[in-house]
């Protein structure tokens, strides 16, 4: 036990340069990862979920588009979801490869992880949309707020404060399944515990480095979710609140 | 008198159920009609054909004098405001901020102009005080007139209540009926489905009696309690006076 700890000390002195450069790889990955595809979940769910209901007095072939729309969505979401990110990642980096594109391989990782996050996170937020009680959108609607209006300012910022614990999840997930980019010669941190095992031989205690260090980021970030929920659900009101403030303290 | 809501053979069903048959009336500039009748006999559906949150099978309605069809729904929606049962405030706004969306987004006034708006009617209906709370901190009562408040906002032509008091308890129901009866008093023209026979007795001008999706009878609500001609309106009174 001692001569683990030694040894994975010695190991990380010694390859402390790597190993920077495997969680800043890592980091960048599942943050960026999940920010993109949070966005990229906010537009799809949002999408979807006017897809799938029906306004009364809409015309055919504004249903034949929603039909459509939300059959295109569907397909993006069920490949993503239902294939490995690896086997996305070797498709989409060497798919363009073969297009005759040259492009770094960190790039196709951001890309591969965001779109593979927007899938997940489309059904996150459209989960999220659908549990909000009807009556706030008819309320909106019925003082001439637009559909997509009525999506902005009413029932998205509900669903994502609704579903935000699964949006934090999907960071965590992200900041170890990032791992699975090392396919494509990404250098995170689980492709340089890789490189100082191969070196060294020193196979246990290289992974037990990237164990410790995987725990301490996801737990960081589980950390940090946290104290954002607490402060999305402490703050009462966040559209206007700063103009009414500053009206009323004028008015006193 | 000017026609506000003018409805013509209007008629709706879901799926097999009828709900609607040959719906005629209209109402003036000014009047306040209360429209009653048993549960499922189609209240809340014709109001909401009004405000086109339902989609009409057939027939015409018309707002000062415009085919609510013809054109922009969002349009035509901003000037029908709605008061829901349910109150339905935005629950991620504070009060004010729910009366200033809408006048900003539809309406594009200036978001100064907004505020002072929306004080205007929050001071209408006794809420203004209350203007940076979360909307989800009030109770029913007070939720229910912040909605008036809004519908307020826009300026609406007409609105329409859709048992604005049914989710209070009798304390409270006092004081949304009052702040009703001021905008009544104040001339607002108003449609409201209610249970509030005193509501529709001493405040109203006219009233509505609905019976399995066709209006039975109509008309100037002491003649109406008083001495109801059609025998359904005569059962479905003598429930209220047996309570
Ligand atoms: N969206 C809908 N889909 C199917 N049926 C509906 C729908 N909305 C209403 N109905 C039915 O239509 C009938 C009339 O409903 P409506 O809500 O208009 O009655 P109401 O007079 O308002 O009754 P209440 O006093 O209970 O509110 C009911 O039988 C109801 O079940
Ligand atoms: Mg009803």
């Amino acid at each position: 036990m001692i001569d683990l700890i030694k040894t994975m000390f010695a190991l990380i002195t010694k390859y402390k340069n790597l190993l920077w450069l495997g969680i800043s790889k890592t980091l960048i990955l599942g943050i960026v990862g999940t920010v993109v595809g949070l966005l990229i979940g906010l537009v799809v769910g949002a999408l979807r979920a006017i897809c799938m209901k029906k306004e009364p007095t809409e015309k055919t072939w504004i249903k034949l588009l929603k039909k459509i729309v939300n059959m295109i969505l569907n397909i993006y979401i069920t490949i993503f979801r239902g294939t490995p990110m690896m086997v996305q990642a070797m498709i989409i980096y060497f798919g363009v490869y073969d297009f005759g594109l040259h492009w770094d391989s960190f790039i196709a990782g951001l890309v591969v992880i965001s779109v593979n996050t927007g899938a997940y996170m489309a059904e996150i937020i459209r989960a999220g949309i659908q549990s909000i009680d009807k009556g706030q959108e008819e309320a909106a609607r019925s003082i001439g707020m637009s559909d997509w209006q009525t999506m902005r300012y009413v029932i998205l910022p509900q669903a994502i404060r609704n579903s935000f614990p699964s949006i934090g999840n999907e960071l965590i997930v992200n900041i170890k399944d990032c791992c699975t980019l090392s396919t494509i010669m990404i250098t995170e941190l689980f492709y340089q515990a890789k490189t100082i095992a191969g070196s060294t031989y020193k196979t246990v205690p290289a992974y037990m480095i990237a164990a410790v260090i995987y725990l301490i980021l996801t737990s960081l970030a589980a950390f940090i979710m946290r104290k954002l929920e607490k402060r999305i659900n402490h703050t009462e009101s966040n559209y206007f609140a700063s103009a009414t403030v500053v009206e009323n303290q004028e008015g006193k | 008198m000017e026609k506000v809501i003018e409805i013509k053979h209007l008629a709706k069903s879901f799926d097999k159920l009828e709900v609607l048959k040959d719906i005629n009336f209209s109402v003036s500039k000014g009047e306040v009609v209360s429209v009653i009748g048993s549960s499922g006999s189609g209240k809340s559906t014709m109001l909401r054909c009004i405000n086109l949150l339902e989609m009409p099978d057939s027939g015409e309605i018309f707002v000062n004098g415009k085919n609510i069809l013809d054109g922009n729904i969002n349009q035509h929606r901003k000037e029908v405001g709605m008061v829901f049962q349910s109150f339905n405030l935005f629950n991620n706004m504070s009060v004010i901020e729910n009366c200033m969306i809408a006048q900003i987004k539809v309406l594009k006034r200036s978001k100064e102009e907004a505020i002072k708006i929306a004080h205007e009617n929050l001071k209408k209906v006794g809420m203004d005080a209350f203007a940076d709370k979360p909307s989800t901190q009030l109770s029913g009562g007070q939720k229910q007139r912040v909605a008036i408040a809004r519908a307020l906002c826009m300026d609406c032509q007409v609105l329409l209540f859709d048992e604005p008091t049914s989710a209070l308890d009798p304390v409270t129901v006092q004081e949304v009926l009052d702040v009703m009866k001021k905008l009544a008093d104040e001339g607002m023209t108003m449609v409201v489905v209610t249970h509030e026979m005193a509501f529709a007795r001493d405040v109203s001008s006219r009233v509505v009696f609905m019976e399995k999706g066709i209006i039975v009878e109509e008309g100037e609500p002491k003649q109406l309690f008083t001495s109801p001609k059609s025998e359904a309106l005569q059962r479905f009174l003598g429930r209220f006076v047996n309570q």
